[in-house]
């Protein structure tokens, strides 16, 4: 099975690493042919960020994704310049807090940062929340090899702080989101 | 893995102990990890020099001790480096220099991808000259491919540049690290031969610093014992002719390269990102006809193997530049060459090089 999923968000939220951790989950733990791409700025924060990871069977020839069918949208800007187009079978997780417009293709809302930030005392692990939500709510990547991945890329310290961003993630993925 | 830090890890591998570098964008990774990794290898040295002219001085200086020497660097700071890559051919100094091209001129596009330094590579710097490049298309030739780029600079005594790019080096994708990767030293100078005169091969043996020879180096145009002698014609010619031919006389010995379907009538001849294009086009879509020269080396370019295709009609060559070695192709063949020219960042898609392939058969 293939999957082509695309994150974005601006510079500082973690959209590269995002990318980076689920690469990685697909790649060593999961056993996938797994290519992760970026489009970034020049700028150290704030700007529009794309990450991009192609999960498959087989070996991955063309690297960039095109037609994604799994999208983690974490911007308003972000889902202009990245999401608004997507095609009508593909899924959508969008941070209900940061993203105001919603697409045309099935959608999941998580309110990410509102979350991390009134529920975990930090905002920095939106990310992962999303990434949890990902787990349930798609079938792109398995509960357990996120877990292992995540626990590869954090720095040392924050480990209980992150696998408990993603648990709640991955029940607000599973409930089915809010609007 | 990232491509740009498995390109450190394979000059690591390789027995890599000197880098010396300013780090800019794209290619910032790879002298970022060596800063991490080196200080814990022992006998190794990392140091940020205090810009790239720097650089290239400070891996000329290490390789003269005989260590294995590299920089990186992208857009402007490779522009930077060129007048002492020219001392390096002058003076036959084996190092490694890491290319991740972005887009250009100035400062252009630093976190976008392209391919506008291959003419550079191969006559940035003032004279005549020849250098080795590589292209690595995937994150696994990043690594065999700098790891390579040590041994031909050693064997060769000369720059050798891996001429990757930011699709590439930003990439990641699995990495298989062998045990071990082969490693070939410079030929010694053979006792009672002076330090520039060359053998068979047109290389000279290597005495670097405390080996107990006496050796001049200098950029200026010098006899075998490495003493000036600039106002001889004869000389000079003599010097710069083997600088460029020990190179170019080998280049279908060490022509590192992927041919697939020898019997297509239109061949992509292409290197670095635009590989990968290719491959999905070829390999995985089968467009019929459709055949490919993936070149690892670009330079020397190994123009033999266009004759390889005998019912090729049409030469397609993708780059993510306004046409550089769609030119060196089309010195070489007496049928159409059709480049594909992107530039702007992005890499070619499927659709684009299947569209080529329409051109050329309306053309043919």
């Amino acid at each position: 099975m293939r999957h082509e999923v695309r994150f974005s968000g601006f510079g500082g939220q973690g959209i590269i690493l995002s990318a980076v951790i689920l690469g990685r989950a697909a790649a060593l733990y999961d056993d996938k042919h797994v290519v992760q791409t970026q489009v970034y700025g020049p700028e150290a924060r704030g700007g529009a960020s794309m990450s991009a990871v192609i999960i498959d069977d087989e070996p991955i020839l063309y690297p960039k994704v095109r037609d994604p069918d799994t999208y983690v949208i974490m911007s308003q800007q972000g889902f202009e310049k990245y999401g608004s187009n997507p095609r009508k079978d593909a899924v959508m997780l969008l941070d209900s807090d940061l993203v105001h417009d919603r697409p045309s293709c099935p959608w999941v809302g998580i309110a990410a940062t509102g979350v991390a930030k009134k529920e975990l005392g930090r905002e920095i692990v939106a990310n992962i929340i999303m990434l949890g939500a990902l787990s349930s709510a798609t079938p792109v990547i398995s509960g357990k090899a996120l877990e292992k991945a995540i626990l590869d890329s954090v720095p040392k310290g924050t480990e209980e702080l992150n696998l408990k961003a993603m648990k709640r993630g991955q029940e607000l993925g599973s409930a089915g989101g809010s609007s | 893995m990232q491509g740009n830090i498995a390109s450190a890890e394979g000059a690591l591998a390789a027995g890599c102990t000197f880098f010396g570098g300013y780090p800019i964008t794209p290619s910032t990774e790879v002298a970022e990890h060596m800063a991490a990794r080196m200080p814990k290898i022992k006998g190794s040295c990392f140091i940020q020099m205090e810009d790239e002219i720097a650089s290239m001085a400070a891996i000329i200086g290490a390789a003269w001790t005989g260590a294995r020497s590299m920089t990186a660097t992208s857009g402007p700071g490779f522009s930077l480096m060129m007048e002492n890559i020219g001392y390096a051919v002058m003076t036959e100094t084996p190092c490694v220099l890491v290319n991740i091209q972005r887009g250009g001129p100035s400062t252009g596009q630093p976190t976008m991808g392209a391919q506008g330094d291959m003419m550079q590579v191969r006559f940035g710097s003032h004279g005549d000259y020849s250098i080795i490049a590589l292209c690595p298309s995937s994150v696994q030739e990043c690594f065999d491919l700098t790891a390579k780029a040590f041994n031909l600079a050693d064997r060769f005594r000369t720059p050798v540049f891996l001429m990757a790019d930011e699709v590439i080096g930003h990439m990641r994708e699995k990495l298989e690290i062998p045990d071990s990767v082969e490693i070939v030293r410079p030929k010694t100078l053979p006792e009672g031969m002076l330090p520039f005169t060359p053998g068979p091969d047109g290389v000279p043996g290597f005495a670097p610093f405390g080996t107990g020879r006496y050796t001049h180096v200098t950029g200026l145009t010098h006899d075998e014992r490495g003493y000036p002698d600039t106002t001889n014609p004869a000389r000079h010619d003599a010097l710069v002719r083997r600088l460029v031919s020990k190179i170019e006389d080998a280049r279908h010995e060490i022509a590192d390269y992927t041919i697939v379907n020898e019997d297509a009538e239109y061949v992509f001849v292409c290197y670095g990102a635009p590989v990968r294009t290719v491959k999905e086009v070829v390999d995985k879509r089968k467009v019929p006809k459709t055949g490919y020269l993936q070149l690892r080396i670009v330079w020397p370019f190994p123009e033999e193997l266009l004759k390889r295709f005998p019912k090729c009609r049409a030469f397609i060559v993708p780059e993510m530049n306004l046409g550089m070695i769609v030119r060196e192709v089309g010195r070489h063949v007496k049928i159409p060459v059709i480049p594909v020219s992107r530039i702007g960042g992005e890499l070619h898609t499927p659709e684009d090089l299947i569209e080529a392939v329409k051109i050329a058969e309306s053309t043919t």
